[in-house]
């Protein structure tokens, strides 16, 4: 493409060298913000994503470290290599960000997420819904004569598929913390 | 020693601290207690202006003609919310600000009392950051924290908030010297990206420096280097409208200035180039045109303090974040100890190049013994005040462009124009905070007509403070960019571009206390630009000009460099249906 046949992307440094950028195919990444536990910081990570267009899947804050007054933002998102590029190094920009660790490219991580289900129902559904919980090692949290109240915690897609199954049995209302995640090791 | 003070104290302490002796303001309810305290010492020179805009584009040329941050203190509400686009000004341009707002006391934020407004909600997105303080025992360290936020880094604009309550109460005072930020820029560019840069620079056949406002925000040094480079390696330059001056106008190696109103030259370089070396440049839309088709053969370089700049808009091969004065030392220490070296032959040849398409004099037009043609107007102004210790500042608009083509700058700072925003009304308050901050030099305000009546009512600061600006209206009684983008791309329906019931400039100047000047003939031109020269006090000067003129060259929304229309004559079918969705 240019005639003096550089190689793309040689600054040790930044993470361009590490995956090329120009890819079009959406992406989804893990995001773990590290931020000074202040008011607004929220606010503000928030409205870089709805100012700027970008995609929040989900998004899960609390404070980690009460000594260091450190919150921990994780966020899924998706985009191109290129917006998730941008997404990165806009974060990296707000004053009180200390951090911001891309946990889908920075090596092996875990995502957990917690869920509860209000499935109600009676008779044969009832027994179903309490069975597909034991398979999914889903807790019993509150019962009534005609309700179950389910936690679940696992990955975002074991937690979907749970939903997937609870539906028919009489799925009707959930909640969902978010991912929280850490890189493994 | 721990100094108990009230927090209104504290404020002016603090300025002191930081070396602030001028500040831009306009006082209200929420900040009284710091009104008072502003009475009670001479420290600190206060200037009042007309409208809160005005106070922070004041402080916007303030900062931009001395490098130094500019600071307002306005009321809560009304006077922060007119504050709001001289904050989104300073941010798309990055210049460093200290905006205090009063706010309504802390117990009764929330509940809609009289003047409150959720300042930091709603200056979150137009300020670099920004604090409600709500304890005035950290009052001292977050106004010593944002003078550090506003200039470490890309410079920005940042605001306090401070209820009326916290500036009452007593409080420990922190000083400056105590202060730990996290904040920390990163300044040195990476040393093997930079050696990367240097082979490239050796090796090059067709090289172009593409230089911004980060040079001039880095400081007179980065100039300096700048112009050691382009002399040590012969290499071209050009720049885009926030950056001229870094590298002197009638410097050898000049192209002017770039993008969709810059030379043909320098845009026949930017498309043709085999290396573009960007040095504190954003990419902005202004500058690229058509992306699929800009510069494709060129191996880019960017250098920029600010990490989400790089690969924004363009893919660049060659990323190096940090400050651009320390990058250009750097740079220029491995191009020496590596021996100095281009290729010159083919760098002769690509200056045989671009001389030919100098030949084009794409800034030629039309003259006229009639009417004042506006570049006539800005040439002779550039003939006249050029040897002056001269700043000029713009409004939005035609004649921002002219005056970017045909003034002449040779030294940073001294060139103040609204580029990100684009926001009319910017000049004149700004002409007067360049003043302030330079009493002796001639600042001009090159301003169009409609533009200049939108802060107009600054006149009566320029006259209270007896400050000398030159307001040098281009009037072509329309609002001449609109009007240009309405006969090129909507079928020359001029819809509400016309400038009527315009004032008479000269009775409005009288009015003020100012002096007046009009000129609608050329042969009149250079006494009267004289006559404003010379004039001790502030000046409107009225001159009629073409009032169909149209900006030239120009390169049409949705188009590549090399599609740059020169004239009227080329115009038909210059811009297409997906060109014309674009702004
Ligand atoms: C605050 C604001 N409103 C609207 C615009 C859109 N706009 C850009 S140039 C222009 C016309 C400016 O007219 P004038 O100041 O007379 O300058 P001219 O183009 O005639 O030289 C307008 C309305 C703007 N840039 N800023
Ligand atoms: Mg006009």
């Amino acid at each position: 493409m240019n005639a003096l046949k550089i190689d793309k992307g040689t600054s040790s440094k930044s993470a361009y060298n590490i995956r090329s950028i120009h890819g079009t195919d959406e992406e989804r990444h893990t995001l773990a913000v590290i931020v000074a536990n202040e008011p607004g910081v929220l606010a503000r990570v928030i409205g870089l994503f709805s100012g700027r267009g970008y995609n929040i899947e989900s998004l899960t804050v609390a404070e980690v470290d009460h000594e260091g007054n450190t919150s921990r933002i994780t966020i899924v998102t998706t985009g191109t290599p290129q917006i998730i590029e941008q997404i990165k190094a806009q974060l990296g920009r707000i004053v009180p960000v200390y951090d911001v660790h891309d946990l889908t490219v920075e090596g092996p991580s875990v995502e957990r997420e917690l869920s509860m289900f209000k499935v109600s129902g009676t008779g044969d559904k009832r027994v179903e819904a309490l069975r597909l919980a034991d398979v999914f090692r889903a807790n019993v949290v509150d019962s009534t004569l005609t309700s179950f109240t389910f936690e679940v915690v696992g990955s975002p897609e074991k937690i979907d598929a749970f939903g997937e199954l609870m539906r028919p049995l009489g799925l009707t209302e959930m909640a969902r913390t978010g991912v929280a995640a850490l890189a493994r090791g | 020693m721990v100094q108990t003070m009230s927090g209104a104290k504290m404020v002016v302490q603090a300025l002191i601290d930081q070396g602030v002796d001028t500040i831009f303001g306009y006082p209200g309810g929420a900040v009284l207690p710091i009104y008072d305290e502003i009475f009670q010492q001479n420290s600190i020179r206060h200037y009042l202006v007309r409208h809160e805009q005005g106070a922070v584009h004041a402080a916007e040329g303030y900062a931009r003609s001395t490098g130094k941050p500019g600071v307002v203190l306005v009321t809560s509400g009304p006077g922060a919310t007119n504050a709001v686009t001289g904050l989104t000004d300073a941010l798309m341009d990055s210049i460093p600000l200290v905006v205090l707002t009063g706010q309504v006391p802390t117990f009764m934020i929330g509940s809609d009392a009289f003047q409150e407004a959720d300042t930091v909600g709603i200056t979150r997105p137009c300020t670099k950051h920004n604090w409600l303080v709500k304890d005035t025992n950290d009052l001292s360290e977050t106004l010593h924290t944002a003078f550090h936020v506003a200039t470490a880094g890309r410079p920005g604009p940042v605001l306090i908030d401070i209820p009326k309550d916290v500036q009452f109460a007593d409080g420990t005072y922190t000083p400056a010297s105590k202060i730990k930020s996290h904040y920390k820029p990163q300044v040195k560019g990476d040393f093997n990206s930079i050696t990367k840069l240097v082979e490239l620079m050796e090796t090059s056949k067709k090289p172009l420096f593409y230089t911004g406002g980060g040079v001039i925000n880095s400081g007179p040094p980065a100039s300096q280097l700048l112009r050691e480079l382009v002399a040590g390696t012969n290499f071209p330059v050009t720049s885009t409208l926030m950056g001229l001056g870094a590298y002197p106008a009638k410097g050898e190696n000049w192209l002017g200035m770039l993008g969709m109103h810059g030379l043909y030259e320098a845009n026949m370089a930017m498309h043709d180039c085999d290396l573009m070396i960007n040095i504190g440049a954003r990419f902005d839309d202004r500058i690229t045109g058509r992306l699929d088709a800009f510069s494709p053969d060129s191996a880019k370089v960017h250098i920029d303090i600010d990490q989400s700049s790089i690969n924004k808009v363009i893919r660049v091969d060659i990323p190096i974040v940090g400050d651009v004065a320390h990058i250009l030392e750097d740079v220029l220490k491995v191009w020496k100890s590596r021996g100095r070296k281009t290729d010159a032959t083919n760098v002769k040849l690509w200056w045989n190049e671009i001389k030919d398409w100098k030949k084009i004099r794409c800034l030629d037009y039309k003259p006229s013994k009639k009417v004042i043609k506006p570049q006539y107007a800005l040439e002779r102004l550039e003939a006249l005040t050029k040897d002056h210790d001269r700043y000029i500042t713009t409004e939005v608009g035609q004649h921002q462009m002219w005056a970017a083509q045909y003034l002449g700058f040779n030294d940073p700072n001294r060139w103040m124009t609204s580029g990100g925003l684009g926001t009319m009304g910017y000049g004149f308050p700004a002409s007067i905070g360049v003043q302030v901050a330079h009493p002796e030099s001639l600042v001009i305000n090159v301003a169009g007509e409609a533009s200049w009546l939108m802060n107009m009512q600054e006149m009566g600061t320029a006259i209270q403070y007896g400050l000398p600006v030159k307001q040098f209206i281009l009037n072509n009684e329309r609002l001449g960019m609109v009007r240009q983008w309405q006969e090129l791309l909507h079928g020359e329906r001029y819809s509400q571009s016309w400038s009527e019931a315009l004032p008479d400039f000269v009775k409005l100047a009288e009015a003020f206390g100012a002096k007046g000047i009009l000129c609608s003939d050329p042969t009149d031109l250079d006494d009267a630009i004289m006559e404003m020269v010379e004039y001790d006090g502030p000046v409107i000067f009225d001159c009629l000009v073409e009032k169909h003129e149209n900006c030239f060259p120009m390169i049409p929304s949705g188009k590549a460099h090399n599609e740059m229309l020169l004239s009227d004559t080329t115009l038909d079918g210059a811009i297409d249906a997906t060109g014309s969705v674009l702004v």
